[in-house]
């Protein structure tokens, strides 16, 4: 496949950045329309971005395009603590989720380790004022001086957007949750921790169902963790699961009621010629998304993206190398704990392009028409708003070209684990610590 | 943080080698010295999870699975008794010893491996006996050096003693844990996967799950017992699965005299100097 060959028809502009205040920005996600985007981190809170619509009436200008500005700000979770185990339990947001939305209100579930949190986002413009028995401020009025009866109304007010939290799913994992994903049925959710898999009715907090369970019997023979899951975007008897030895399994509630045994399992052979301490580890699935068809999965493990066909089991039907180059360098990135960074990956809205990040504040975009690679960074020293990203290059051997930057000059502690795709257009959220990126392909604003 | 450009050459510039079987001999044992550290290092990684927040589960499965990796080449290789030199003969640091990642990382031919057994066997540290209690995680913290050493010497016994020939099955293992003979020795080397266990142990809710002594358990049931677990634990009984407080105060008088079974004077002589530790760090 082609490597990082310069692609002049792509055309990538920085929008804006936005600093959440020195939190970790721990997961991202759109809405459904893309209209909303949030962003939980490790501080336990939610900040919510709307994007501005064009003001009604004029057509959009070429080159312009709606901005993302916070609409709302809540803490999600606080700090807890597990007196049985005497143990925190970390606020930090792990997942958030959006409902689709059925009224004017919008519904995000939102996890930490422990919990589930669903919530719902609501805008009030109007107000209720000329209540008889309460004064403007609230105060009740003394009794005496009413003197005539009159019907309150609803006057305008400046928009509130409210957030209340509207059902806790707690008390479900015993171990760390890491994934949450809806249900297409619109009803339904699922949770999974490293063990378990959990489904939830949306209105039902006191109960769930355990659809999945690989604990073992006795924990010393613990060998396998379950790293990520997710429901099948239409067919909602149908859900995959990720492991830490690098296998997909693929689950149909039908079958039983307890899907420890799987309908089809994903699994590529291990190369022989790559076999080192560390194969196990980098093979290790980091998150796996459905693509928006359905037919594909898109799978991350330390050193590769790969493409999956849910007719085939045998292997993935495209592989893509996201940084080859520290494979001679596993020994070290296994000692300072690199080795076990969770990177994530998105499709784009027309499952044509794959994206996921890297280090050094890289991020990997594949076209998988042409095979092509593209590095991107998302570092604000280097771009201005409105500026084209340039793509950027970690020298490997060959010619080196200017710009080109040295693997051992890698800042392995600027990580892009976390970004989302927006659902219809080429708009990305990419996550830089404490940053928040958005970056918008302006050549094209729609997808063909 | 990753340091940067500290790549050490594998062959450290030894221009003269004319002489193959000598590169031969340096490459093997290079290997086996990065292969120690990685050993080293991964056992130094499970012991240090015992921070305010929950561990990593995944990230210590995945460890652990590269330590029995390790285990099982090496007991493949005949070179497990190699542990005890490389722990206890310089007493560096095992960060300093990782020469180069290259040869480490390199791509090896891998024989089919049969199943073997283990040399450090997952026994004694059962789901009962450990308790998510600070104290217990610190005190195998501070015991990683001494046991793991132990392990070593423990293992050259092993082969001496045939106690559990490498072709034993797991579990006819499990049943001669009851022997006597094999419960000091397999006490002292389980250091290893005793930490696995009791990292895995951890994240289980302490469930008042019942166990063979149900009825005891019930009497006893508003009894701390974390505190004798402890001491199960560091004298190396292996035999009783959960103790009353009086059932302890029993075995608590020879808990600390040397252990009568002893296949080999080195084994003896190792077993003083264990007990020795334990007394330091116990405080007893």
């Amino acid at each position: 496949m082609g490597e990082d060959g310069e692609s002049p028809k792509i055309n990538h502009s920085f929008l804006r950045d936005y600093v959440t205040e020195a939190d970790v920005i721990s997961t991202v996600e759109f809405n459904q329309t893309g209209d909303l985007l949030a962003t939980g981190d490790k501080g336990g809170r939610v900040v919510i971005f709307q994007r501005e619509t064009e003001p009604k009436g004029e057509p959009e200008e070429l080159g312009e395009s709606g901005e993302y500005n916070v609409y709302s700000t809540f803490q999600s979770h606080e700090p807890d603590f597990d007196y049985l185990k005497s143990l925190e339990i970390e606020e930090k947001i792990n997942k958030i989720r959006w409902l689709p939305q059925q009224n004017a209100a919008h519904f995000l579930l939102s996890t930490n380790d422990k919990t589930i949190k669903l919530w719902k986002v609501s805008e009030r413009d109007k107000r209720p004022e000329g209540y008889n028995l309460k004064d403007e401020e609230g105060r009740i009025k003394d009794i005496s001086t009413v003197t005539s009866l009159r019907v309150p109304v609803l006057k305008p007010t400046d928009l509130m957007v409210e957030v209340r939290p509207r059902r806790i799913f707690a008390n479900g994992h015993t171990y760390h949750v890491n994934s949450i994903s809806v249900n297409s049925d619109g009803e339904t959710y699922l949770s999974a921790d490293d063990l378990r898999i959990n489904m939830w009715h949306l209105d039902i907090t006191d109960r769930s169902f355990n659809i999945v369970d690989i604990k073992p019997a006795n924990m010393e023979d613990l060998t396998e963790v379950i790293t990520a899951a997710e429901f099948h975007p239409h067919h909602c008897h149908l859900f995959v699961y990720s492991s830490s030895k690098g296998t997909l399994r693929l689950c149909d509630m039908r079958e039983s009621a307890l899907c420890d045994k799987h309908s089809k399992i994903f699994e590529e052979p291990e190369d022989p010629g790559n076999r080192s301490f560390f194969s196990e580890i980098i093979s290790s699935v980091s998150d796996v998304k459905f693509s928006h068809s359905g037919r594909y999965l898109l799978t991350r493990d330390y050193l590769t993206v790969k493409v999956w066909d849910l007719n085939m089991e045998k292997g993935p039907v495209e592989t893509y190398q996201v940084h080859e180059y520290l494979r001679s360098k596993l020994c070290s990135l296994y000692e300072n704990d690199c080795i076990f960074d969770k990177f994530e990956c998105v499709w784009n809205s027309t499952d044509s392009v794959i994206m996921t990040g890297a280090y050094n504040s890289f991020f990997r975009m594949f076209d998988r028409e042409t095979g092509r690679g593209v590095t991107l960074e998302a570092w604000r020293e280097s771009s201005k708003p409105r500026a084209v990203l340039r793509t950027r290059r970690v020298y490997t051997g060959g010619r080196r070209r200017r710009g080109d930057v040295g693997v051992d000059s890698l800042d392995f502690t600027k990580k892009i684990l976390h970004m989302a795709w927006h659902p219809a257009e080429n708009i990305i959220a990419i996550a830089a610590t404490n940053n928040l990126y958005i970056f918008q392909d302006r050549v094209n604003a729609e997808n063909q | 943080m990753f340091s940067k450009g500290t790549k050490r050459k594998f062959s450290d510039g030894d221009e003269d080698l004319s002489d193959e079987s000598l590169v031969g001999a340096r490459v093997a044992s290079s290997y086996s010295l990065q292969r120690q550290s990685l050993l080293d290092m991964s056992l130094i990684k499970l012991q240090l999870c015992h921070m305010l927040v929950e561990p990593n589960l995944c990230r210590s499965v995945l460890i652990a699975n590269t330590v029995r990796q390790i285990q099982e080449e090496m007991t493949h290789d005949g070179s497990w008794h190699m542990v005890t030199e490389a722990f206890c003969g310089t007493g560096q640091s095992p960060s300093e010893r990782l020469v180069a990642t290259e040869v480490l990382c390199r791509s090896r031919e891998q024989d089919a491996e049969p199943k073997l057994f283990s040399v450090i066997s997952y026994e004694g540290c059962r789901e009962e006996e450990v308790v998510a209690d600070e104290t217990l995680c610190s005190v195998s913290v501070s015991d990683t050096v001494s046991n793991v050493c132990l392990a070593g010497r423990m293992g050259q016994c092993w082969e001496k003693s045939e106690l559990s020939g490498v072709e034993r099955d797991e579990e006819a293992l499990e049943d001669s844990r009851e022997d006597e003979e094999v419960d000091t020795e397999d006490g002292a080397s389980t250091e290893g996967p005793k930490t696995i266990g009791q990292v895995f142990g951890t994240f289980e809710i302490k469930n008042g799950s019942p166990g063979p002594d149900s009825a005891l358990e019930e009497l006893f049931s508003d009894v701390d017992t974390s505190y004798y677990d402890l001491d199960t634990m560091l004298t190396g009984m292996q035999s009783a699965p959960k103790m009353g407080p009086y059932d302890l105060l029993d075995s608590l008088a020879p808990s600390h005299s040397s252990p009568s079974i002893v296949s080999t004077p080195n084994c003896r002589s190792d077993l003083n100097e264990l007990d020795h530790i334990m007394e330091i760090i116990v405080g007893s």
